[in-house]
């Protein structure tokens, strides 16, 4: 058999790999943020893979996501090949976007990452339109936006919550709730403890989960993503995670206190599903450095991948500005 | 062949052929189609037909997202003023989205918006507030002034694969006009001369075209030639007919309902004085609103706004005035 705890194999594998990946990745951004190659404004997801990992596992090619200014996680989870997008952080003309979006605004369209947006909650009701895109073509994709909690106290969130249930959207609304609205902690910005209940009144189904455990993410999320296929929505879940990194590279967070590194040590999403792993007997001792050692030779070939490429030639500005 | 249509049914003639043309046109927003006899829901149906809430951020980002898959949304928001609670939608996102990707995906969205219901609306629905928007890259900005404009420049609005901003003025609603029979399309980014003349070029935007128009037949009997140039579009801007004109003329008045400061007729003379320097004989004259919110009360409203005998006192200043040398 392939399964242990309930757990298969296969998917366990498939989960750290994806975290791993996106936690090398990432810790070689800040690296090269600090070494002024990657040139511009950069917010990290470090301590959030397991939301990522979590519901684009159960999602299709032709499912959407959309993100924020944290959006390098999604991206990668949701397919995006690492060597455009790192070439894309770092300016360069074969990145994603040929260098003009940058880290808040990756688009892969390819992959179904329709987008970042870097203003919080701008990005909800995109996801409803391509939600009522889908339903209208008579097909059965969802559609899934990841916000922090602090898009939460946005007006656009109520607007956009009413109307997807309004409309019965095939929309699954993922907040990643961090626990601070970028240098707020949530007690500062709202007396609502959690998001999940927000919406209550709007009568959608939600769940809040524990955010670092990236079985619970999936198993909540793959429900509610089945709902969404058969015709039901819109879904909020709610993911109680913790944002490691500062809320840009370079944040000096005198707003909080540092976790103990033993404190870390049990919330790490990765750390705890190979502890799972290894306990249920589907993860072999040595495998988890094997995985972080995969991830690490696939991100320097990205890095390689970025560095060889050009930037962007001026031209570029005036074919882009309008579509033709 | 023609046949005659009040502003506003040219308006809607041009969604309801387009929603008739292009099954991916959509129409949406607050007060339409709330009742079973509405003509478009009738015609199309509740799927592409549809109310909201009073949620213009939601309304015009959805719209957003449903263009990134193939869909050409229309929006109506009745009041310009309205889409201002949705300007990251307007301004960040859609026109922000085709160039920041690189041109991966595209934004084929109209924002229907009234404008400068200058009759008694007062400080919150009468601006003419076009100029905000004119200088947002990716973002197409129309302000028809005649019925078959209203028409072709819609046709051209849905048809486009970036977002426009189609700008109505209230006030000309009703005013009959003229319509092409058949399919009608009037190209964003190409004026219109409206009237040809050799001593003055008068630039008038909207519903002041109209108003520019009987100021050029009260200078002509004073023995002015004045040429009137509507521009159609602020967003892209035809500055070679202007400037084509002011070879001719050497002399100019924008007209245009805005606040002066950060207006399109500043902007429009930003670009005479910039590259249509050598024409001019003498400084550009600008009749624009006062710098002022429009108040309530009617004497008070006309006080501010540009009008005939201000457009015609204009155009006698700029040919009074001392040549500037060549």
């Amino acid at each position: 058999m392939d399964t242990a705890g309930g757990l298969e194999s296969r998917t366990g594998l498939e989960l750290l790999r994806t975290m791993w990946r996106i936690r090398v990745f990432e810790e070689r951004v800040g690296e090269l943020t600090r070494a002024n190659e990657v040139y511009g404004l950069v917010h990290l997801s470090i301590g959030q893979e397991a939301v990522a990992a979590g519901v684009c596992l159960e999602l299709r090619p032709d499912d959407v996501v959309y993100s924020g200014h944290r959006a390098h996680g999604h991206a990668i989870a949701k397919g995006a090949p690492l060597g455009p997008t790192m070439a894309e952080l770092m300016g360069r003309v074969d990145g994603l976007c040929h260098g003009l979006g940058g880290s808040m605004h990756l688009v892969d369209a390819e992959h179904g990452m329709l987008g970042a947006t870097g203003v919080v909650g701008g990005n909800v009701p995109l996801a409803l339109g391509s939600a009522l895109a889908g339903r209208l073509q008579g097909h059965d994709s969802v559609a899934v936006v990841f916000f922090g909690d602090g898009a939460v106290q946005a007006g656009i969130f109520v607007e956009s919550v009413n109307l997807a249930t309004l409309w019965q959207l095939p929309v699954i609304l993922v907040c990643e709730n961090n626990g601070f609205a970028e240098f707020t902690p949530r007690s500062a910005h709202t007396n609502v403890e959690r998001v999940s209940d927000v919406v209550a009144p709007y009568g959608l189904e939600r769940e809040t989960v524990d955010g670092n455990d990236v079985v619970a993410v999936r198993s909540a999320f793959a429900r509610f993503c089945a709902a969404a296929r058969s015709g039901e929505g819109p879904f909020l879940l709610e993911c109680l995670t913790h944002r490691l990194r500062g809320h840009y590279e370079g944040d000096p967070q005198r707003y909080r206190d540092a976790l103990a590194a033993d404190e870390w040590q049990e919330l790490d999403p990765i750390l705890r599903l190979q502890r799972r792993g290894i306990a249920e007997g589907w993860l072999g001792e040595d495998a988890p450095a094997r995985l972080e050692q995969a991830a690490r030779e696939e991100v320097d070939e990205a890095v390689r991948f970025a560095r060889a490429s050009a930037f962007p030639p001026a031209t570029l500005t005036a074919d882009f500005v309008y579509a033709s | 062949m023609a046949h005659e249509l009040p502003y506003i049914a040219a308006i809607e003639e041009a969604i309801r052929e387009e929603m008739e043309r292009d099954e991916t046109v959509l129409y949406f927003g607050q007060n339409i189609a709330t009742t079973e006899n509405d003509p478009f829901l009738q015609a199309f149906g509740g799927n592409r037909v549809r109310v909201t809430p009073i949620s213009e951020t939601a309304e015009i980002g959805m719209a957003v997202g449903a263009a990134f898959a193939g869909y050409r949304p229309v929006v109506e928001l009745y009041m310009a003023e309205f889409m201002l609670v949705a300007m990251d939608q307007v301004v960040n996102e859609a026109p922000r989205f085709h160039y920041m990707s690189g041109g991966q995906v595209k934004v084929p969205i109209v924002l229907k918006a009234g404008y400068g219901f200058t009759a008694g609306w007062a400080g919150q629905h009468t601006g003419s507030i076009y100029g905000m928007f004119m200088g947002v890259p990716g973002l197409k900005v129309a302000v028809p002034a005649t019925a078959a404009d209203a028409k072709g420049l819609m046709t051209a609005a849905i048809r486009d694969d970036n977002p426009v901003v189609f700008f109505h003025h209230y006030l000309l609603t009703l005013e009959h006009g003229d319509v092409p029979d058949g399919e009608y399309v009037v190209p964003l980014g190409e004026a219109a001369v409206r009237r040809e003349g050799t001593d003055v070029t008068i630039v008038a935007i909207g519903y002041l075209v109209g108003t520019a128009l009987a100021a050029a037949e009260q200078l002509a009997a004073e023995g002015i030639s004045a040429e009137v140039i509507d521009p159609r579009t602020l967003a892209p801007l035809d500055t070679a007919t202007i400037l084509t004109s002011l070879e001719k003329t050497g002399r100019l008045v924008v007209v245009d309902q805005s606040t002066r400061h950060g207006s399109a007729a500043a902007v429009i003379a930003a670009e005479a004085a910039s590259e249509g320097f050598a024409s001019l004989r003498a400084p550009v004259s600008l009749v624009t609103a006062l710098d002022a919110t429009i108040a309530y009360s009617k004497p008070m409203e006309e006080y501010v706004l540009p009008d005939e005998a201000k457009i015609v006192a204009a155009a006698k200043q700029v040919l009074g005035s001392s040549p500037v040398a060549a």
